[in-house]
């Protein structure tokens, strides 16, 4: 069956408190998670009280504040701060979003509990190992396929051709959709997932490629591709706003129509 | 033991399986045929319901649609629930050998389940029920 308690030593336990400075006047508790895999302990949540003045509107400048003045203990990644690299995916509030683009004001009650990808084994704190989704991403093979010989300049493309392209290249790989996919989760050794099927169509649909046959083999499978039960969680999650359910239900339409 | 597997051959794996569309199609296709089936049972279970057992082979017997139309309820709501049951045990059940185990199960339990039903419409509806 699937395993549905964390096994023993995964269990995450009550962690440290850092209280807030007396001057603080505006404070909200940070719930993180926090992981040292150097050590022998068990994962923990730390509970961090933090003066909201004193740092920007978003979560990731939470993090920032916190490593900078209250625990520089705590990893997390990061890079671009707004929202186009997807370094600092993670699950806030209990739904996976980039802390760049996503303001602690926006996190409903009282506390904001943060913790690393969902499902994904855990290198250090906020930081998950990516390398499998990263490897699933390569696996469907995210380049032009061409077999007539390559033209003088570059190989051409109509507007409307281009449109099509549209909702699905702005995806930046921040791994949101896929952490968040149930079936994801309990198959996520053979299930692509919506980040790399959102590409594999990316690739399918673009007029200039010419492997379109070839890549739906690849895709053919009961695991690869038909473990998507549209349960939609990668639409609602997308921080870029983008559709990956969608996308693989063109997929499926694909597959229909070479045998219909 | 550590695996020295690379990330991007392990998500290869064994490759694509190059099937799936024609199971796809088939839930699809089941669906839409229960729809008006499934009225048509629920008319006729409630017809069936205000009668005897002589009333309802009389039913049976009385023309070809009734009996036809049962059997293929039976047989097209069998191959869907096995479709159905068959995604549940991929999808949660993540040990090789149980998950084969329990696909078997499910189809041998379904077929078994939806012969009997099948014969036991014939049985009646071809006048041995008496």
């Amino acid at each position: 069956m699937v395993q549905l308690a964390l096994p023993k030593n995964s269990r995450v336990q009550k962690g440290k408190h850092h209280a807030a400075p007396a001057s603080a006047t505006k404070v909200k508790t940070f719930k993180i998670y926090r992981y040292d895999p150097e050590g022998t302990e068990n994962p923990r949540w730390d509970t961090y009280d933090v003066d909201l003045e004193a740092c920007g509107p978003m979560v990731l400048d939470v993090l920032i504040h916190i490593k900078n003045d209250i625990d520089p203990t705590l990893a997390f990644r990061r890079s671009c701060r707004e929202g186009v690299c997807g370094s600092c995916a993670m699950n806030i509030g209990g739904r996976n979003t980039l802390a760049c683009t996503h303001g602690h004001a926006e996190v409903p009650g009282k506390d904001c509990q943060i913790s690393p990808l969902p499902h994904m084994p855990v290198i250090k704190d906020l930081i998950p190992d990516m390398s499998m989704f990263y490897a699933q991403y390569a696996s469907i093979e995210p380049w032009l396929h061409t077999t007539t010989p390559e033209p003088q300049t570059e190989w051409r493309q109509s507007p409307e051709d281009r449109e099509k392209l549209d909702g699905l290249y702005e995806c930046i790989l921040c791994a949101c959709c896929s952490t968040s996919c149930p079936s994801y989760w309990w198959n996520g050794d053979k299930y692509l997932g919506p980040a790399a099927l959102l590409h594999a169509y990316r690739w399918l649909i673009d007029s200039r490629d010419e492997a379109t046959g070839d890549r739906l083999d690849e895709l053919e499978d009961p695991f690869k591709l038909y473990r998507c039960h549209t349960i939609m969680n990668c639409a609602q999650v997308c921080p870029k706003g983008l559709n990956p359910a969608k996308a693989i239900g063109e997929i499926k339409k694909m597959l229909v129509d070479r045998v219909v | 033991m550590a695996s020295y597997r690379t990330p991007l051959g392990r998500a290869r794996g064994l490759g694509a399986a190059k099937h799936g569309v024609g199971a796809w199609i088939a839930e699809r296709v089941t669906a839409v045929a229960l729809v008006p089936l499934v009225l048509w049972a629920v008319f006729a279970g409630l017809r069936l319901a205000a009668t005897d057992y002589y009333g309802a082979v009389e039913w049976l017997t009385s023309s070809a649609l009734n009996p036809v139309l049962m059997g293929l309820f039976v047989i097209v709501g069998f191959m869907h629930m096995h479709a159905g049951l068959r995604v549940v045990i991929e999808d949660y059940i993540e040990k090789h050998l149980t998950r084969a185990g329990l696909l078997l199960l499910n189809l041998f339990a379904c077929s078994l389940i939806g012969a009997l039903a099948v014969f036991s419409i014939l049985k009646v509806a071809l006048g041995g029920a008496y």
